[in-house]
């Protein structure tokens, strides 16, 4: 039992320690500000990588934000009983779509729409976002969904009372009462996207140079595509194997850090209530 | 009993000022002479298939308290939302019949239900202020219907807060937070809230029933005075209650309407024996 209820702590502790011993030895300020990666001449610099993954996450969860709070309303507070039950079981199921398949279609069909009718390479941070924005709107609907339902029916009564309208309603009385639990479906989302891999790394591009981007059409790297396409072929005990260590315990920090914002988040939503 | 027989003195005084301010002189049967603020003709409603309303007729007073009374489950919260359509939020409800608000029929087509809910306020079982401020709270209708803002607000939010006897309580701490406030208190900005938007009928559903004996003796004494300007409908559960504080009395049972007349002829004298059995505490 004891065994059971701590192996999920002992399993963190052991891959932060083994995460550190292998990748500490190249974090430093060279590594975290650099402006170049070029394993070759053992430059490892990997701003453009961090900043290029913040940007791709940032983007994603926008498109999620602008998609899935107007959805996760309607679903909560307009749709009749059989929308919703067409509604939710499908964007559930969205949830179950393996990235690597998302990556597929977004290879087949989005790089190409792009390349031909944008311009570029077609495998850009445009099209990052647009298949993150997929994997991350199912947490960021159903979550928001949550939260506004969890809003006491007795204020939608009261405001509909005293002569409100339900959009009245919806934006003085319910979305503000909601609006720690919708903050942190998108903290989540963030989360998500940052740490997601396969698809990510099959739409960017990935280019041999990363650069900080200037156009949503450039070409990225992103910090797990780094490590999916360099780890194959990198040589053992080098320093560029704890390079991508070092970007494994980069991309760690910034998701815990992610997860603890939308802790408090949530935690804030509940005092407040 | 001593509660029924104190109460019995003034609600006759008070009816019979009421039917003097009315223009008649020669007054036989005074229930007749007071205005119908709201006459139910016909009122039927279901649940789905669930008949929750069956058939209700009655005409209430102008600047009276009615009282709706009856055991639980009998359709008494339903009746007094049927009054400002708030049944018709949950799926599957459906009305027929006519509910006459100053002889305009509120269930016609044409009516604007959020000015209709505007004039016919409503006060909840459980205390219900929004997480905000006391201030807000208040002024919240007033904001919805852009009725007034500036300085005109405050006015208007501290006469309902007078109003609603809490001013003395609150006015130095109008930005806290609502629900600071003790259950009767609460309740009572709730009614303030209600009061501010200016409305012409109050309805109360079973107002006290969360709330100990002494807030629920200032909830009481303040439905007293709120006559005088308003028509109030109230539920409760509580006989006493309804003896103490209502002119009316309209007894439901199982979405039927048994018995209707003046309080003290109803705890007298009932005519019905469901209400009588009722009312002696034999069912309930």
């Amino acid at each position: 039992m004891l065994f059971s209820a701590t192996s999920s702590i002992l399993i963190v502790f052991f891959i932060i320690a083994f995460m550190l011993s292998e990748g500490w030895s190249a974090i430093n300020l060279d590594f975290i500000f650099g402006l170049i990666w070029h394993p070759k001449t053992n430059e490892f610099g990997i701003l453009p990588i961090i900043v290029s993954t913040v940007i791709v996450g940032v983007g994603a969860v926008f498109i999620a934000l602008v998609i899935g709070i107007p959805c996760a309303i309607f679903l909560a507070e307009f749709a009749p009983n059989w929308v919703r039950n067409i509604i939710k079981p499908s964007v559930e199921m969205l949830v179950g779509v393996p990235s690597i398949v998302l990556g597929f279609f977004g290879l087949m069909l989005i790089v190409p729409f792009i390349r031909d009718n944008l311009g570029g390479r077609g495998e850009c941070i445009l099209a990052g976002w647009i298949i993150l924005s997929i994997m991350t709107l199912p947490h960021v609907i159903s979550i928001s969904e949550d939260a506004i339902r969890a809003v006491p029916n007795s204020y939608r009564e009261a405001s509909l009372t005293l002569g409100a309208t339900k959009w009245q309603t919806v934006r003085n009385i319910t979305l503000p009462n909601a609006k720690s639990g919708i903050l942190a479906s998108l903290i989540l989302g963030m989360g998500n996207a940052v740490g997601e891999t396969m698809a990510v790394y099959m739409v960017i591009g990935n280019p041999n140079i990363p650069w900080i981007p200037t156009s949503i059409l450039d070409s990225v790297r992103v910090l797990t595509s780094t490590i999916v396409m360099e780890y194959g072929y990198v040589a053992w005990g080098s320093q560029h194997q704890h390079a991508l260590f070092a970007i494994g315990v980069v991309l760690f920090v910034l998701v815990a850090i992610i997860n603890l914002m939308a802790r408090y988040a949530i935690k804030r939503g509940m005092i407040e209530r | 009993m001593t509660d029924l027989s104190r109460s019995e003195g003034r609600i006759f005084s008070d009816q019979y000022r009421t039917v003097q301010l009315s223009e008649s002189k020669t007054v036989k049967d005074d229930v007749r002479m007071v205005k119908d603020k709201i006459d139910v003709r016909n009122l039927n409603l279901w649940f789905t298939d669930r008949h929750i309303l069956q058939d209700l007729s009655l005409s209430i007073k102008s600047n009276s308290v009615t009282a709706i009374m009856g055991p639980s489950g009998c359709g008494k919260t339903t009746f007094i939302r049927a009054i400002n359509r708030m049944n018709e939020i949950i799926e599957g409800c459906r009305t027929t019949g006519e509910v006459f608000l100053d002889g305009v029929n509120i269930y016609d087509e044409k009516i604007n239900v959020f000015e209709l809910r505007k004039k016919v306020g409503m006060v909840h079982q459980k205390p219900n202020p929004f997480p905000k401020s006391i201030f807000d709270n208040a002024a919240y209708g007033l904001r919805i219907h852009n009725m007034v803002n500036g300085k005109k607000l405050e006015k208007d939010v501290e006469q309902a807060l007078r109003e609603a006897a809490l001013w003395d309580e609150v006015n130095d701490r109008l930005k806290e937070s609502a629900l600071r406030l003790s259950g009767g208190q609460q309740q009572r900005l709730c009614i303030a809230r209600a009061l501010a938007v200016k409305p012409e009928v109050i309805l109360f559903d079973e107002p006290c029933s969360a709330l100990d004996p002494t807030a629920t003796a200032k909830i009481e004494g303040l439905i007293q005075r709120l006559k005088e300007n308003y028509t109030v409908v109230i539920v409760t559960h509580n006989l006493q209650q309804a003896a103490r504080v209502s002119d009316f009395v309209a007894f439901l049972y199982l979405g039927r309407l048994i018995e209707y007349g003046r309080t003290k002829d109803m705890f007298i004298n009932p005519k019905n024996e469901l209400t009588e059995r009722y009312i002696t505490g034999k069912f309930g």
